[in-house]
């Protein structure tokens, strides 16, 4: 689905991304912790297509295309989607208002009719009952004075809206309570498929207690230094990142 | 069809009998501003001996004035001696001949507007006489307020059929020796709108300058006075929309309006004169005194605004509050992109005892374009219980851009509450971003962020010209981002 090859991106002339690859399979949930200021969220908002990064070299395939080719709306519509790690408020624009033209946007890029104001309310309904939201957020300003539980809520719902191919979710965990974390974790679960594939990056196992991840990735200073499964990240809530960094710095010194 | 209905036809002579366009001489007049003119003005128009005596001594007093200097404005300097004083801005006979000689880009601005097909030739200057569809619709018009005594018709008209209204009003609001520009209009103006709302009358219809004709080549000058009797309330739309022109044009218009006890005017403008191309070349200059006197008691003055247009606008629409327990109120969206320029605000006086006000003003900045914001709010000693609440936000595309703003706030009566809000952001790359990554293309995404800033004023315009203003918006911030 997903293949990210010897990645090198800049911001404000400072190297972030350092040579990063990576592959994800259909249906495949990976997760990618690191310590702060690793790139993660730098990663990201690169596949995402936000312009203040600079690719400078390197290739990211996406589902047969190439990635940095296409625009932030395009990536979208081609089935990427980027839970944001702080979502940005819109006052004044109502938050059903903006989903609905995104929903219709994908549509129309699929060639499909766009939804109209009852079709388009019966399916948020729904979903917003699966991310247990009041209906009173769909009236409310995009993020507009959201907690920082609610805008994460707000953007799994989004998600569950746009049935994305490939969900990156960055901190969707943090700032959650704990029954909010069974929810997100919950909607994620049930976007789970064998065609859609999910990055999630986090700093807790808590979260990978409740969405099992295939993978997890260790990124450290622009590069994923390393690979495992579930348990590395386990290994890592025990242990910290230390040992990774050593062994990683001894590895490359070898 | 039109030779037999004799309403058509007044209404296609109309312009020819009241105005200056049969008159041959007077299209011919030389630029210039003296005493002659004014009196050939007054003469032309057949006016009562009170009002050119008042033009007189507008003129007089306006040759002791000096152009004002402080707004936050750049201009070359006006040759007031350049100008011609009666006459359209551009004689009929230059204006073009149909719609195929008109700027493509302008009609495609109507287009997107969805202005329909024959108020675009009117709009764009094309000299047709009378609209055919609109005709019925005026005419209709027309008699259902005649039927609730309402009177609205051209300010000349009123001159004619009025007089005693127009001495007893004119000039009560905004005195001939207001401000230069004002005063100008005192001595010089040509036409313009009155409108009078008897006692306890609830006006039918939304008035708008859209329904009467021959409002289309009033001119640079003009003057509109509303009063408001006891009791009535009216609603009154100005959608202006100029012509595309190379040089700059002078428009110097007065507003007055009058609520007397429990009356209520809401005044609305969707202002789209031409803001000259992406140089500054061209464009209207617009210098704008509006003023609302909430006379009596419980009275309520709301003005909104939403203005894309003009080169330079200089306007502070404002409300004098001296009825006890009166209202005034002022919503403003100001658009300003390429190098346009905008200085705007309100001024809000309260006289009355626990009079209260709101000021909301978006102002919009975009290119290359300057816009400030003045307002003054004035609580008298007298103004027991005052309430004012002010908020004033900027939004800026781009970098190049800037906004201003000057609150001038002055209390003399220790019970008033004054409330100040302002932000300054710039239309975030961050909301621009989020909205592209939901599949939103960045013009849907910088249109919708606009409208969601604009919101809170919008929702005070009339349905229809809300639509309209959403759209002007959308029209005007073409190509600033990205
Ligand atoms: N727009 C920017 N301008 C300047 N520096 C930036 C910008 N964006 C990111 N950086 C820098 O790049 C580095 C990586 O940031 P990034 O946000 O990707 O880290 P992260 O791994 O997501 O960290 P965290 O775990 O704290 O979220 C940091 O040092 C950060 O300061
Ligand atoms: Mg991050």
């Amino acid at each position: 689905m997903l293949k990210i090859d010897n990645l090198h991106a800049r911001v404000e002339g400072r190297e972030i991304l350092k040579g990063l690859s990576l592959t994800i399979g259909e249906g495949e949930v990976h997760a990618i912790m690191g310590p702060n200021g690793s790139g993660k969220s730098t990663l990201v908002q690169v596949l995402a297509g936000r312009d203040d990064y600079q690719v400078t070299s390197g290739s990211v395939t996406f589902l047969g295309k190439n990635l940095l080719d296409l625009a932030p709306e395009e990536r979208a519509h081609e089935g990427l989607f980027l839970a944001f790690q702080y979502p940005v408020e819109i006052p004044g624009v109502n938050n059903t208002y903006l989903l609905k033209a995104a929903l219709n946007s994908m549509r129309k890029h699929r060639g499909e009719s766009d939804l109209d104001a009852v079709e388009f309310l019966a399916l948020i309904r729904d979903k917003m009952k699966l991310m247990e939201m009041d209906a009173s957020f769909l009236n409310r300003g995009v993020n507009e004075g959201f907690s920082g539980g609610e805008k994460k809520r707000n953007e799994i719902l989004q998600m569950a809206v746009l049935e994305p191919r490939l969900a990156l979710l960055d901190e969707t965990d943090s700032g959650l309570d704990i029954d909010a974390l069974k929810v997100v974790a919950n909607g994620v679960n049930s976007l789970r498929s064998a065609d859609r594939s999910i990055v999630m990056v986090t700093h807790y196992q808590r979260l990978l207690d409740y969405i099992e991840p295939d993978f997890v990735h260790v990124l450290s200073a622009g590069r994923i230094i390393r690979s495992g499964d579930k348990s590395l990240a386990l290994e890592l809530e025990r242990r910290g990142y230390d040992w990774v960094l050593k062994e990683a710095l001894e590895e490359s010194q070898a | 069809m039109a030779s037999d209905n004799p309403e058509f036809e007044q209404l296609v002579n109309r312009g020819y009998a009241h105005g200056f366009v049969t008159d041959i001489d007077s299209d011919t007049i030389p630029p210039g501003l003296n005493e002659d003119v004014i009196r050939m003005i007054s003469a032309k128009k057949k006016e009562p001996e009170f009002l050119l005596n008042w033009r007189l001594r507008a003129y007089e007093h306006w040759l002791t004035m000096k152009e004002p200097n402080w707004a936050h404005l750049h201009h070359t300097p006006i040759d007031y001696q350049a100008i011609s004083y009666f006459s359209a801005p551009k004689s009929r006979d230059d204006a073009p001949k149909s719609l195929d000689e008109v700027d493509p880009k302008l009609l495609e601005t109507y287009e997107k507007l969805g202005i329909p097909l024959h108020e675009r030739a009117r709009l764009a200057g094309v000299a047709v006489d009378a609209v055919f569809d609109s005709v019925s619709v005026a005419t209709t018009f027309k008699g259902k307020l005649a039927k609730a005594g309402v009177i609205f018709c051209s300010f000349s008209e009123a001159v004619q059929l009025h007089p005693e209204l127009i001495e007893r009003y004119l000039g009560k609001v905004v005195p001939y020796t207001d401000n230069y520009f004002a005063t100008l209009n005192s001595a010089v103006f040509t036409d313009g709108s009155f409108v009078f709302i008897p006692k306890g009358v609830r006006c039918p219809l939304e008035l708008s300058t859209y329904f009467r004709i021959n409002a289309a080549n009033t001119g640079q000058f003009e003057r509109t006075l509303i009063v408001a009797e006891e009791g009535s309330h009216v609603s009154y739309l100005e959608g202006c929309t100029a012509p595309m022109r190379d040089e700059n044009q002078l428009h110097a218009a007065v507003v007055e309006l009058i609520a007397m006890d429990d009356a209520e005017i809401k005044y609305s403008t969707v202002q789209n004169w031409y803001p000259g191309d992406e140089e500054g070349r061209g464009g209207i200059y617009n210098f704008v005194t509006k003023r609302g006197d909430c006379a009596g008691r419980n009275s309520k003055i709301s003005w909104t605004q939403v203005e894309t247009g003009s080169a330079i606008t200089w306007k502070y629409p404002s409300c004098i509050l001296r009825g006890d327990n009166s209202v005034g109120e002022f919503y403003s969206v100001a658009v300003t992109n390429n190098m346009q320029q905008a200085d705007t605000g309100t001024k809000m006086v309260h006289i009355g005892k626990n009079t209260s006000s709101t000021i909301v003003s978006k102002g919009i900045s975009a290119g290359r374009a300057q816009s400030s914001y003045r307002g003054l709010v004035q609580v008298m000693a007298g103004a027991e219980g005052a309430r004012n609440h002010t908020q004033c936000d900027s939004l800026l595309m781009g970098d190049k851009c800037g906004a201003h703003t000057f609150p001038y706030i002055e209390v003399k009566n220790p019970s008033a509450r004054v409330e100040h809000e302002a932000t300054t952001s710039k239309i975030g790359e961050d909301q621009l971003f989020y909205c592209r990554q939901r599949g939103i293309s960045e013009e849907d995404a910088v249109n919708m962020i606009v409208n969601g800033f604009c919101k809170e004023v919008f929702k005070e315009l009339p349905m229809e010209f809300a639509v309209e203003a959403q759209n002007l918006l959308c029209v005007s911030l073409e190509g600033a981002v990205g």
